[in-house]
């Protein structure tokens, strides 16, 4: 098994003596749950991941996976009734997120731990000036003087490069496209300088074109900020190109982590090995199909037994229906939770 | 904004051109004659059918429906919106020393059910599914369950009954005594006040409901806003649209209200009049009661577009 590293932060080794020094954010066994008529949805179920200083980490799945109720519960912004975080913990700098008293985790969300979400169309407020909702976080959490505020709006919607800044501070949402409104969520969610951003599908209602650029303007204002990136996204092809590590998900659970070079190019997960299939490559021959994971995702509120795969995956066995296997480490970096053992062969 | 403004103003003549037809029409259609009625009470009256043709005469009830309606509009359009037919008073002169009564209770009643609806709806909705919540609703279906005629009867009654206290008889203008004056208000406002808040605080609480599952509501939970600004600063304005487009379909409602009430606490206001003048058939009071009022609901109406504007910055008024 080779132990190449093609990312910086791969070196980094998840050996506890380093730890103080390169986490940021550790999610042990992490299990949210919804209460819904017909019984309980297991969204989160036993999600264990860290978020290291200054990386990327992807956390990839299909929509219904559980990965956009995995970031939400980090801050404790599940809506409940009618969901419910009933185990785990989440440690940032130390602390339990889960722990803390209201008024603290309050105050931590959008200055520490900020979030971008999916749909620049609905996230901002319709009837509020962009102005306003962008120095909201900056007031709430005193960050800037009062007389700076109007100031450092403008200075952010520079840095997300949103033209004439100045006008923009008094439109509304509606008179701005949907880049740039997505643009205006990323500079609320930069306005305090967080250490943790978690970017939600930050650009899958965007146009192709904008999507990279979005995408390019977040890469390069973490790493200047040296602040870590959680990337939420069910779009393969960014996370080839902006995530150090991946986590991938699958029925609310990690199935498979590892560097973006392992689960690249060393998939051994049957899942992540379907996920690639069904992307498509620049280096396919033309008229190459690509070939779809058969079936849908399990219904979360009456899970298969076994692995939760299992009816879906062809190289299911016998054991991967009875019982559920573990996430296990394969190497330094790369961790899987299946009992076939897949090759670069498969 | 100005020119829309007098768009919707000009806009409102054909409105008010159909009103006034069917004020005028429908009220000489209502079973009963006003010839009858007022020949049946004067002593002196032989019953010929002379004298009923002389009085038709005199009240200018002889001619065509359509001339007596022209005549009708020509003056209206000047403000003068005819005579009693039992008083020979100005009809536009009645109204006016009526009409403040009428607004004064209405405004005062829309306030109360603003009042006591906007803040139960939002409380309800931010607490679903708690205690307050499910008090909050009781006390809506309570409040819709109870006609006004019944509550402003007990009202009246039971204090007397009890105490030997009822509602202050004389009205004392506003402007003279406002502390005497709103005293006199108090009940009857609030019972009016209290039934239209039932409606309000059910639509707050279902629209907040709505716009609390929002995204930009997370959004805003998101940025580490307290829950105050959360509610008041990010929902409460999304949620007002419909509550304001209710406030503008309550006000004929509320004014159908007024009429009972002003009779139950004795308000020398539009609704007793009407009622008077209904009862009598005299047709220019009735007319011009309706017109009066028809006007009103449709500046209301008018108002509340306005309000959209200020609600969503995407209504505009410039097309």
């Amino acid at each position: 098994m080779s132990t190449e590293t093609s990312t910086a932060t791969a070196t980094a080794t998840t050996a506890p003596r380093t730890e103080p020094a390169a986490t940021l954010l550790r999610v042990e066994n992490l299990h949210t749950v919804f209460e819904k008529d017909d019984g309980v949805v297991h969204a989160v179920n036993d999600v264990s991941f860290d978020v290291r200083r200054g990386e990327v980490l992807a956390i990839v799945g299909e929509s219904g996976s559980g990965k956009s109720i995995t970031a939400m519960s980090l801050l404790r912004l599940i809506p409940s009734p009618p969901g419910q975080i009933i185990g785990g913990r989440v440690l940032f700098d130390g602390q339990d997120l889960l722990d803390l008293p209201d008024d603290a985790i309050r105050q931590l969300r959008g200055r520490d731990i900020s979030m971008i979400f999916q749909e620049p169309m609905t996230s901002l407020n319709p009837s509020l000036r962009i102005g306003r909702q962008l120095a909201e976080p900056l007031r709430v959490h005193g960050s800037v003087p009062k007389d700076k505020v109007r100031e450092r709006c403008i200075e952010l919607l520079r840095q997300v490069r949103i033209g004439d800044p100045e006008k923009r501070l008094d439109a509304y949402p509606h008179e701005l496209s949907g880049g740039m409104r997505q643009r205006v969520m990323i500079a609320m969610g930069l306005a305090c300088l967080p250490r943790l951003i978690i970017a939600d599908e930050p650009t899958t209602a965007l146009d192709v074109t904008v999507q990279a650029q979005i995408l390019e303007l977040l890469r390069d204002i973490t790493r200047a900020s040296q602040s870590s990136m959680m990337l939420i996204t069910h779009d393969l092809g960014v996370v080839a190109r902006y995530a150090d590590r991946i986590n991938v998900m699958y029925a609310g659970r990690i199935v498979e982590r590892g560097t973006a070079h392992d689960i690249f190019h060393r998939p051994r997960h049957p899942y992540t090995v379907g996920l690639m299939e069904s992307m498509p490559r620049l280096n396919d021959a033309i008229g190459n199909r690509l070939t779809p994971i058969p079936g849908s995702p399990p219904d979360l509120s009456d899970p298969p037994s076994g692995c939760p795969f299992h009816p879906r995956c062809r190289f299911a066995q016998p054991r991967c229906k009875q019982e559920r296997p573990p996430l296990e480490r394969l190497d330094e970096e790369h961790w899987k939770a299946c009992w076939v053992n897949l090759d670069d062969t498969h | 904004m100005g020119f829309y403004v007098l768009r919707r103003l000009l806009a409102l003549i054909p409105t008010l051109f159909i009103a006034s037809v069917i004020a005028f029409t429908v009220v000489r259609l209502v079973p009963g004659d006003v010839l009858d009625l007022m020949l049946s009470e004067n002593v002196y009256s032989s019953g010929a059918p002379e004298d009923r043709a002389q009085l038709e005469q005199a009240l200018g009830l002889d001619k065509p429906l359509y001339q007596q309606y022209l005549h009708w509009a020509g003056d209206a359009l000047q403000g003068d919106l005819g005579e009693s037919l039992w008083r020979n008073t100005p009809v536009t002169g009645e109204i006016a020393a009526r009409l403040d009564v009428t607004l004064e209770l209405g405004i005062l009643a829309l306030l109360i059910a603003l009042a006591i609806g906007l803040p139960i709806g939002i409380f309800a909705a931010v607490r679903q599914e708690t205690l307050g919540d499910h008090i909050g609703r009781t006390f809506s279906i309570l409040a819709l369950a109870m006609p006004n005629f019944w509550l402003g009867t007990l009202v009246v009654i039971l204090p007397a009954l009890w105490w030997g206290w009822s509602p202050p008889n004389e009205l004392v203008p506003f402007f003279e005594n406002p502390l005497e004056n709103l005293k006199t208000f108090l009940l009857p406002s609030l019972i009016l006040g209290t039934s239209l808040s039932a409606v309000i605080m059910r639509m707050t609480r279902t629209m907040m409901l709505e716009v609390l599952r929002q995204d930009y509501i997370r959004t805003a939970w998101a940025k580490g806003l307290r829950e105050r600004r959360v509610v008041l600063m990010h929902a409460v304005k999304n949620a007002m649209i419909p509550v304001i487009t209710l406030v503008g379909i309550l006000v004929p409602i509320l004014f159908g209200g007024t009429v009972i009430i002003e009779q139950i606490f004795r308000l020398p206001g539009l609704g007793q009049l009407l009622l008077e003048a209904v009862s009598t058939r005299d047709y220019p009071v009735i007319t011009g009661v309706f017109l009066v009022t028809g006007v009103v609901v449709m500046l209301v109406n008018l108002l509340v577009d306005l309000c959209y504007g200020y609600l969503d910055p995407k209504v505009r008024y410039d097309r």
